[in-house]
């Protein structure tokens, strides 16, 4: 079974977000860059299938030069080898665009199932997953929490939590999954591992190597214009509910809430 | 030339759901500022004797693609069937809720479309005749307004609880239609085979209007149980912070938080949660946050409207007596 890993580098969770001098991105300077927390659960299920039926994990990752270490920390873990579109005109790329340039790279492999993270944890699109499967013409499922895989390897059964329910998806391979919290307890990466990383094939790919015109991705192309980045609404520390004791702060937090906020 | 707006509903089991209401009321006001008409599309299976709820809400038009295919939704047939009648009318602006199901549906739509799409919006305007959408980024550690290229429609999806409602006039009538489309059973190729039924029968979180949080001043998974009887009493779900669900007291789909559910309900009440970022990052849209905690310097305190400085499992019990009182 061959399976293909779409990783992102993002910033870290606990990262503070500056608005930079032009107001429509953000500083780049001092944030510690992680693989998506969703593209591990990615990996750690891709590492898993491969334990059980065999065959090859290749992790791709599409950016600067940096995401080379998100992409070896996932060899670390155990996938077989690594590709990175690196090009400068993909700058500036909406999601149509990235899921253009990773459906250039992943025509040119044999896979049965693709991984993507539900969403990325910066700009929480969470298109990339479905508009990449579309383009491949091949059927997703969202937001998975389990997936089991037939004994043929021919065909997958897959939970999806929706508000109040979960339903359980069949689909026949190749089949795209995005991951999401729940699927798996992502493995570290061991000393060993991470040796051996260091020696695992990792290619780097620019557009013209895919195939792809610089127009149809990158900022030019790109259908979405960013106007400007703001800082959230303020919110202001509002009242500490005083009293002598515990019994008396909530009851007077109870009249608050009733009469003052009327939310209850 | 495209012109007017759109909005897909959303329905379960045959009931519109509260999502497709506000993107009526806010698409309503899209079009009253375009000088446009509403169209609101209807998929489902015998479904048409609902589709005039949607004009009580403000749609001039609703497109009903009725077929027994349809009753469930699948990424695939849905797709299909939207992008077909998007393509017959044209619509110049195209809103979809951030639903589980619109999040799917609005991913794969606007790639088979090629157009661009902004999911999970707070903020729709019309400046100068263009369409501009605001939406949270890093989970509202920041806002980004964008525009659109040329291309339409021009998509978005709205997040669920934030958008205003109309009231419902009765007195409104809808045009009701039957779209015609094509549909062959070849191209739906994920099949819905068994629906788990969440049988706590819990409003999910990034639906309710109110919600009772736990962190790690919990302790452990039995200190909930207070906090179970308070969201009973005053109708919240309960949520759960990084570091609960981590430590295996709570489920995941119970995290609140950047790598968890980002929700906007009108009352969040964080109990023994001291406010990491990535974790305020994920409520602070929330319209009134009552934060609980022993430590007075827990970063919580500078988010909330209220705040009580004391033991939670001193405050929590009294607090659901005190409501129970005066409700």
């Amino acid at each position: 079974m061959n399976i293909i890993v779409c990783v992102k580098q993002v910033p870290d969770t606990e990262t503070q977000i500056k608005i930079g001098q032009d107001g429509k991105s953000i500083v780049e300077d001092d944030i510690k860059w992680v693989m998506n927390p969703y593209d591990e659960f990615g990996v750690e299920e891709a590492l898993k299938l491969k334990e059980k039926f065999g065959g090859e994990v290749t992790v791709i990752g599409l950016g600067p030069k940096r995401v080379t270490e998100s992409i070896r920390m996932a060899l670390a873990m155990g996938a077989d080898k690594g590709i990175l579109i690196n090009d400068p005109a993909l700058e500036g790329s909406d999601a149509l665009g990235i899921a253009k340039a990773l459906a250039g790279a992943i025509k040119e492999q044999e896979y049965d199932i693709i991984f993507t993270g539900q969403r990325g944890v910066d700009d929480d699109r969470g298109i990339v997953g479905a508009a990449l499967a579309d383009i491949l013409d091949i059927p997703n499922i969202s937001v998975v929490v389990k997936l089991d895989v037939s004994e043929d390897g021919k065909s997958v059964k897959a939970s999806r939590p929706v508000e109040g329910q979960t339903d359980i998806i069949e689909a026949s391979t190749p089949v795209l999954i995005t991951a999401q919290k729940g699927l798996n307890e992502p493995r570290y990466a061991s000393l060993p591992g991470i040796m051996k990383a260091k020696k695992k094939p990792l290619e780097e790919k620019t557009l013209s190597d895919l195939g792809l015109d610089a127009s149809e991705v990158g900022k030019g192309a790109s259908k979405l214009k960013v106007i400007e980045l703001t800082p959230p609404p303020e919110r202001v520390a509002g009242k500490i509910v005083e009293g002598e004791t515990a019994e008396q702060k909530a009851g007077e937090l109870a009249k608050l809430l009733r009469e003052e906020a009327k939310v209850i | 030339m495209a012109q007017g707006v759109m909005i897909i509903a959303e329905q379960r089991e045959g009931d519109i759901r509260k999502i497709s209401y506000e993107l009526v009321s806010e698409g309503r006001r899209l079009a009253d500022s375009l000088g446009q008409a509403l169209t609101a599309v209807l998929l489902g299976s015998n479904i048409k004797d609902k589709a005039p709820q949607l004009g009580i809400y403000g749609a001039d038009r609703v497109l009903v693609a009725d077929d027994p295919r349809l009753g469930k939704y699948t990424t695939d047939a849905y797709v299909t069937v939207i992008s077909e009648l998007v393509k017959a009318n044209d619509p110049a602006i195209l809103l979809i809720g951030a639903s589980a199901q619109g999040k799917d549906l609005s991913a794969r739509l606007s790639a088979r479309l090629g157009v661009g799409m902004a999911q999970d919006c707070t903020e729709f305007s019309i400046d100068d005749g263009n369409f501009i959408a605001t939406r949270p980024i890093y989970a509202g550690k920041a806002y980004a307004k964008v525009s659109y290229s040329d291309s339409f429609p021009q998509m978005a999806t709205a997040r669920p609880n934030v958008m205003a409602m109309n009231e419902p006039d009765e007195s409104r009538t809808a045009e009701i239609i039957d779209a015609s489309f094509t549909l062959d059973d070849g191209v739906i190729k994920t099949k819905t085979v068994d629906v788990n039924k969440d049988e706590s029968g819990k409003i999910d979180l990034t639906e309710a209007d109110k919600i009772v949080s736990g962190g790690r001043g919990m302790k452990g998974p039995e200190g909930y149980g207070i906090l179970e009887e308070l969201a009973n009493v005053i109708g919240a779900t309960v949520g759960a912070s990084r570091s609960a669900v981590d430590a295996g007291w709570r489920p995941h789909s119970d995290q609140v938080g950047q790598t968890g559910k980002v929700v906007s309900p009108n009352l969040y009440i964080a109990c023994g949660i001291s406010g990491a970022i990535q974790h305020l990052a994920g409520m602070a849209t929330s319209k009134i946050i009552v934060a609980i905690n022993k430590d007075p310097d827990a970063p919580i305190f500078q988010k909330a409207d209220y705040g009580i400085v004391d033991d939670l499992f001193k405050v929590v019990p009294v607090l659901t007596e005190e409501i129970k009182k005066i409700m």
